[in-house]
């Protein structure tokens, strides 16, 4: 921006100073930055100092950044078996290389279709693949993540029923997914009902009342089981209300029968294992998916393919009155975002492996965890709460709180999974193992080996 | 200048009723269809549903705005026209007539006197609420 200030000179890069500042003062009409709070009455104006510390140099600032950085131990670090619905894959580089290309870095929301032909296609091919993956009709351009992903299925099914009532889901949807969902319908009329699994790990689903609006199942479970689909949905048939499936780990369904196959009305849920790394956390890629039928219920954005004046094909955002800046309080969704350069990771992932790489990435995640259990099973002391069929995660039942296991192997540079002890205090004893194409054979005998001692 | 069924009632919201005993018929009217454009989706009530005078029953959609739909009166809602989902064309092309959205219970006759008469109508369009 350019100034009259000598100083910076025009078209200058620099941060205010004194001159402008002084220059801006003149303009509104005021003697001092203090003026222009006047309108907030003395007695409610913070007096004093505030408690916040002395600016650091550059240097000092990056040193105490780093410090504060290496209270963490970054995974790569560790030989980790961490998962329950963020898990350890392998992102090739590729896919960072593509999506670091400035046109997808730096490209803005697609509103404006003369200038987002490539954003939009790509969001196109991503809402194409996930309908392949989850046999479902038509999804969605993503979301913030699978938790937020699930929560808006519960209020999709709300309308869709045009009444509240009484939501049954599993324990083995994932906890974190069902605080959230919940928080979402604090002020609705919906009730939440918990379903718990049995001694396989599934979750079966009891004959529904007519006040029941939804059964919600994740597949693969919390548990890492594989869930009976079809049986449930078979059940869910009988009565009206609406069967959603829920996703945390998508590579498990390169081999088992995609919801939309036995009768799922929304699947909704999380694609980080295609495309992105766990990170922090986060950032995610949530989505969902539903019916034709029911796609002016779908909240999110919808790229659409259609044909301009002469007859050309050409992406554009659709259905746009379901959002929030056309319907305002009637939405479907106060969310009026995606997370779009995740999603395009995950579109660039899943197109790379393509439908044979993908399912041959399950069959070796499958392969290393059946091997894993296979292993942990001769450490004497450990035991298997659940006997059921499961992909790339199982729980195990320790001799000792899983807690204090996983402190002492984290002292021998490995963390073996995640306590359950924090979700549920009467799974103390429990840990939930992630296993995954990238452990090799030597990872998980270090694995059972690091339990065998922590437990010895 | 179109041509507004005198034996029609009309409400501010643009819609129409045309009564026959204790049954009401519902539509929009040519007015509403001709700000909104080409009309590609309706939103309709369910059979059964209870409309209550004044409040939005459901939704139309054009290429270019989706509008509410209010109930001119209150009632239960006997049959509504599905054919219109997926001809929404019919509110372009014959609004008073084949583009019929919602048969109704008339709960109240006196709602009905409430309304405008299309001569009504006709003045209020060209007055300076009227005409959007």
């Amino acid at each position: 921006m350019t100034t009259t200030n000598d100083s910076h000179g025009p078209g200058s890069y620099q941060p205010l100073g004194p001159a402008d500042r002084r220059e801006m003062l003149d303009v509104i009409g005021v003697e001092g930055f203090d003026d222009l709070f006047s309108s907030i009455p003395e007695g409610l104006r913070y007096g004093g100092e505030l408690p916040v510390e002395e600016p650091l140099s550059e240097p000092e600032l990056i040193r105490y950044l780093d410090e504060l950085a290496s209270r963490n131990g970054p995974a790569s670090g560790m030989l980790s078996f961490l998962g329950a619905g963020c898990f350890p894959h392998f992102v090739p580089t590729h896919v960072d290389a593509l999506i670091q290309r400035q046109e997808f870095m730096t490209a803005y929301t697609p509103y404006q279709a003369e200038i987002s032909q490539g954003t939009l296609q790509a969001i196109f091919e991503f809402q194409t693949l996930v309908t392949m993956l989850t046999g479902m009709e038509v999804c969605n351009a993503s979301m913030y993540d699978g938790a937020s992903a699930v929560a808006e299925a519960v209020l999709m099914a709300r309308r869709l029923m045009r009444r509240g009532g009484r939501v049954l889901w599993s324990e083995g949807l994932h906890p974190a997914y069902r605080e959230v969902a919940q928080t979402y319908a604090r002020h609705l009329d919906v009730e939440f009902e918990l379903l718990r699994v049995d001694a396989s790990g599934r979750t079966s689903i009891p004959a529904l009342d007519d006040d029941v609006i939804a059964v919600i199942l994740q597949q693969p479970n919390f548990f890492g089981v594989v869930e009976d689909l079809r049986a449930a949905g078979a059940v869910v048939a009988e009565a009206s209300a609406k069967f959603v499936v829920a996703v945390n780990e998508p590579v498990a369904w390169a081999l088992t029968v995609p919801a939309g196959e036995l009768g799922a009305d929304i699947v909704a849920g999380e694609l980080q294992s295609f495309g992105n790394g766990q990170n922090y956390g986060g950032p995610l890629v949530g989505f969902m998916a539903t019916r034709m039928e029911y796609v002016r219920n779908l909240p999110g954005r919808l790229a659409g393919q259609t044909v301009d004046a002469e007859g050309r094909r050409g992406f554009v955002l659709t259905l746009a009155t379901r959002e929030q800046h056309i319907r305002r309080a009637k939405a479907t969704s106060n969310i009026c975002t995606n997370t779009a350069l995740c999603a395009l990771a995950t579109c660039i992932h899943m197109s790379s492996l393509g439908r044979n790489g993908i399912r041959e990435l399950a069959l070796q995640n499958l392969a290393k965890a059946t091997y894993a259990r296979a292993r942990l099973a001769d450490v004497s002391g450990i035991g298997f709460p659940f006997d059921g069929p499961h992909f790339n995660e199982f729980v195990v039942r320790l001799p000792i709180g899983a807690g204090a296991a996983v402190d002492a192997c984290v002292a021998n540079g490995i963390v073996p999974g995640v306590p359950l002890g924090r979700f549920d205090a009467a799974r103390e004893h429990e840990l939930l193992i992630c296993v995954t194409e990238i452990h090799t054979r030597d990872d998980i005998d270090r694995l059972a080996q690091g339990l065998a001692e922590a437990c010895g | 200048m179109a041509d507004y069924p005198e034996s029609y009632k009309y409400t501010k919201e643009h819609e129409w009723i045309s009564v026959d005993g204790d049954e009401g018929t519902i539509g929009i009217t040519d007015h509403a269809q001709a700000e909104l454009g080409d009309v590609v989706y309706v939103e309709l009530p369910a059979v059964g549903d209870q409309l209550q005078a004044g409040q939005p029953f459901g939704t139309i959609e054009s290429v270019k705005a989706v509008s509410e739909l209010y109930a001119p009166i209150s009632g239960e809602v006997t049959a509504i026209h599905e054919e219109l989902v997926d001809q929404p064309e019919l509110f372009n092309e014959d609004p008073h007539g084949a583009a019929w959205m919602v048969r109704m219970r008339v709960a109240d006759s006196g709602e009905i006197d409430a309304l405008m008469s299309s001569g009504d109508y006709v003045t209020f369009l060209e007055s300076a609420d009227g005409g959007h």
